[in-house]
């Protein structure tokens, strides 16, 4: 009502005024997503974050074809090797096309380690939609065409593992691995929240109170020791695939209980509006009064959650299948690629193995901002500090 | 305020109740018993065969073959009555002697972590919001921001990189190699201190970030009610004023967060302890889990636990006892 009376007091004035008015008809008649959206717009940083995010999403999502190798593919010649630079010039001269340069592996006399030396004489040019390891593209069909790759020989952005492997290749699928399992597990949480956390706050009384306390007890144990706990009951004859949903299941068992307090201070607050009681009078089920009477109008405060709630989920999956209790190998997850990375030693010899280290901050601190823009942007209808 | 004492002491009672069936729970989890896994380490390289009847034995004489509940019960009957927390077969002793000798070096990394915390995010948090928008104050969001966003063990790392290079210090472990079987005395209470550094820093940032950002908003939070104007207005001077106000009121949550705070030190303790060396619970706690030596990770479970459970406790009778707005009954 009070939108209506506004616009068409400012279109009966001024055609300076008609500008505004359209503006402000714009914003009275927007649906509250728009709103949010509108908001967010405005908070840079979270925009720039989102979309590291989305970048680092699809980088997991087709690790397969932007990696050079598989996960699995040993280069045995350049084991422990640092990262390859790509160049376009050397003493030779300049090439428009990216090479890099060859490598050669000797034994060292004295320590009779085998050492990788670049031999700066020899170019690798570096291929586009180059053939390589044969993959199943998003699971569809059969392919073996890479995004880039050298004719002969190896290429090592990030340097190799002490066993040859490419470290950017599984970098990138590492990636995958670990987002995903974030996101399963947020997914998983915020059901087992949903749930408890709704029927604690429709039912209120004793039903409340117990799920209460049993949160209370839960949130006592120490996290991290907890998914230990439960980590270590997984069998060692488990598959990657079994251990891999494990995870994503004690990582949502695990993190609901700040969701649900969430979801059951929302219902508890709105349960008894009017709109809430007039659906309950004209004869809808519990079910139907939370998912559609009452959800709704939390929502964006759900949204905000879940977003701050993820960076803990990948940080605890990091850190489980760093000290060996989470994924193991074969599977490759940011926290096994820096389980290789634990010593002082690492840092002092191959310091590129802690390359992961900085995409596990940046995808936590993506989040964390982006949490912040989202949490800002959610309640469109109050007043914005500027 | 005995009644909510009481009241409370109950509640701390039913919790660890609660918590022990939970961390009994655990422990039963992984498959195969202790004894299967007894036997396994006994006998593996031995080459002696084993017969059922031999697990049936062992299972017999450890009370294994009996229901859930009177394990559970055994268990617990133990703790309570004589401080047993059952047996060890990775290192073939009680769990008792195994945890007695880490937990003090546990306490020492913990106390140092806290008021570590405690000294930085007071002074700090309360200059940061008495100047806002300051250096001090935009620093703080950025120190914050890395607190929470670089995981712990890569902080250790770099720090202990730092200190070794910088400083000079031995790598990881808790004494310098002169010290390690030296009888006590100021001079390795001195190397303790200086190894403790690293883990307590660590520790102490996210801690500290946390702290710093409670204690800056509710210091903001009091800083515009009316008895800081009017005390102004009456020409209380500055620091008095800010002393006796809002200083005072931004405690009280500190105070009430202490079990929080160690919850999340103990949560991230087995990692950090992991990567620097450290001779303690958490890292004790990890090597259990991975041998599966149950009672012993159980044991630790269990006080770390209840720790944090008591000191919930406590913060709360503190905070009745600083803020008389709390209400004192239920809740």
């Amino acid at each position: 009502m009070s939108a209506s009376s506004i616009s068409t007091e400012n279109m009966s004035t001024s055609a300076v005024t008609a500008k505004e008015s359209e503006e402000a008809l714009r914003y009275y008649s927007a649906t509250q997503w728009q709103l949010i959206w509108w908001r967010f717009r405005h908070h840079k940083a979270a925009l720039f974050a989102g979309t590291v995010l989305v970048v680092m999403g699809l980088c997991g999502l087709f690790a397969s074809f932007l990696s050079p190798y598989s996960a699995v593919n040993r280069d045995k010649n350049y084991l422990l090797g640092p990262p390859q630079m790509i160049q376009f010039w050397d003493q030779k001269g300049f090439s428009l096309r990216p090479f890099t340069h060859g490598v050669t592996t000797k034994r060292n006399p004295t320590t009779l380690r085998r050492e990788a030396k670049v031999d700066p004489d020899v170019r690798r040019y570096i291929e586009f939609f180059a053939h390589g390891d044969s993959y199943r593209f998003l699971g569809l069909f059969k392919t073996d065409i890479h995004l880039f790759g050298v004719e002969e020989g190896y290429l090592h952005l990030f340097g190799t593992d002490d066993l040859g492997r490419d470290l950017f290749s599984r970098t990138l699928f590492g990636t995958g691995t670990s987002m995903s399992i974030g996101i399963i597990g947020v997914v998983i949480a915020f059901i087992l929240a949903l749930f408890i956390g709704g029927v604690a706050g429709y039912a209120g009384g004793w039903i409340d109170y117990t799920i209460q306390r049993f949160t209370e007890i839960i949130r006592v144990i120490p996290v991290i020791p907890l998914y230990m706990g439960l980590a270590a009951a997984f069998p060692k004859e488990w598959t990657t695939m079994q251990v891999y949903f494990a995870m994503t299941l004690i990582l949502g068992l695990v993190g609901w209980p700040t969701l649900a307090r969430r979801i059951r201070g929302q219902i508890l607050s709105l349960r008894d509006e009017d709109y809430v009681v007039a659906a309950r009078v004209a004869g809808a089920g519990a079910p139907r009064i939370i998912g559609r009477h009452l959800l709704p109008a939390f929502t964006s405060y759900i949204i905000v959650d879940l977003v701050i709630s993820f960076p803990y989920m990948v940080l605890s999956e990091t850190a489980l299948s760093f000290i060996g209790l989470g994924l193991r190998p074969p599977a490759v997850s940011w926290g096994v690629l820096l389980q290789a990375a634990q010593s002082i030693r690492t840092i002092q010899h191959a310091p590129w193995l802690f390359i992961p280290a900085i995409f596990v901050v940046v995808a936590v601190l993506a989040f964390t901002v982006l949490g912040d823009g989202v949490r800002d942007a959610a309640d469109p209808y109050s007043v914005s500090e500027g | 305020m005995a009644k909510f004492m009481l009241q409370r002491f109950i509640g701390m009672m039913v919790t660890m109740l609660f918590v022990s069936i939970l961390v009994f729970i655990i422990m039963e989890l992984p498959p195969g018993d202790y004894a299967d896994r007894y036997v396994f380490r006994k006998y593996a390289g031995s080459g002696m065969q084993i017969t059922e009847s031999d697990l049936r034995n062992i299972r017999h004489e450890l009370g294994l073959d009996k229901p859930a509940y009177v394990r559970y019960s055994k268990w617990i009957y133990g703790i309570v009555t004589r401080f047993d927390f059952g047996p060890s077969f990775a290192f073939e002793t009680s769990a008792n002697v195994v945890i007695g000798q880490r937990i003090w070096l546990t306490m020492a990394i913990l106390f140092s972590t806290l008021i570590l915390t405690y000294t930085i995010s007071i002074p700090i948090g309360i200059y940061a919001a008495v100047r806002r928008h300051s250096i001090v104050d935009y620093s703080l969001t950025v120190f914050s921001y890395l607190g929470l966003a670089l995981p712990n063990f890569l902080l250790a790392l770099i720090m202990l990189y730092i200190s070794v290079n910088v400083f000079g210090a031995s790598v990881g472990g808790l004494f310098s190699p002169e010290f390690e079987e030296a009888s006590w005395s100021f001079a390795k209470f001195v190397d303790l201190l200086k190894h403790l550094i690293v883990p307590a820093v660590v520790l102490a940032w996210s801690a500290t970030a946390l702290q710093l950002q409670t204690i800056r908003a509710t210091m903001l939070d009091e800083l515009n009610k009316l008895s800081v104007t009017a005390a102004r207005a009456r020409g209380v001077s500055e620091w008095k004023l800010l002393l006796k106000y809002p200083a005072r009121l931004a405690l009280n949550p500190v105070a009430g967060s202490i079990g929080f705070d160690i919850n999340r030190i103990f949560s991230e303790l087995p990692i950090i302890a992991l990567v620097l060396g450290l001779p303690e619970l958490g890292e004790l706690l990890i090597r259990s889990f991975i041998d599966l030596d149950m009672f012993v990770a159980g044991a630790i479970l269990l006080m770390l636990t209840f720790l944090v459970v008591v000191l919930n406790f406590v913060s709360d009778i503190l905070l009745a006892i600083l803020d008389p707005r709390i209400k004192l009954q239920g809740g």
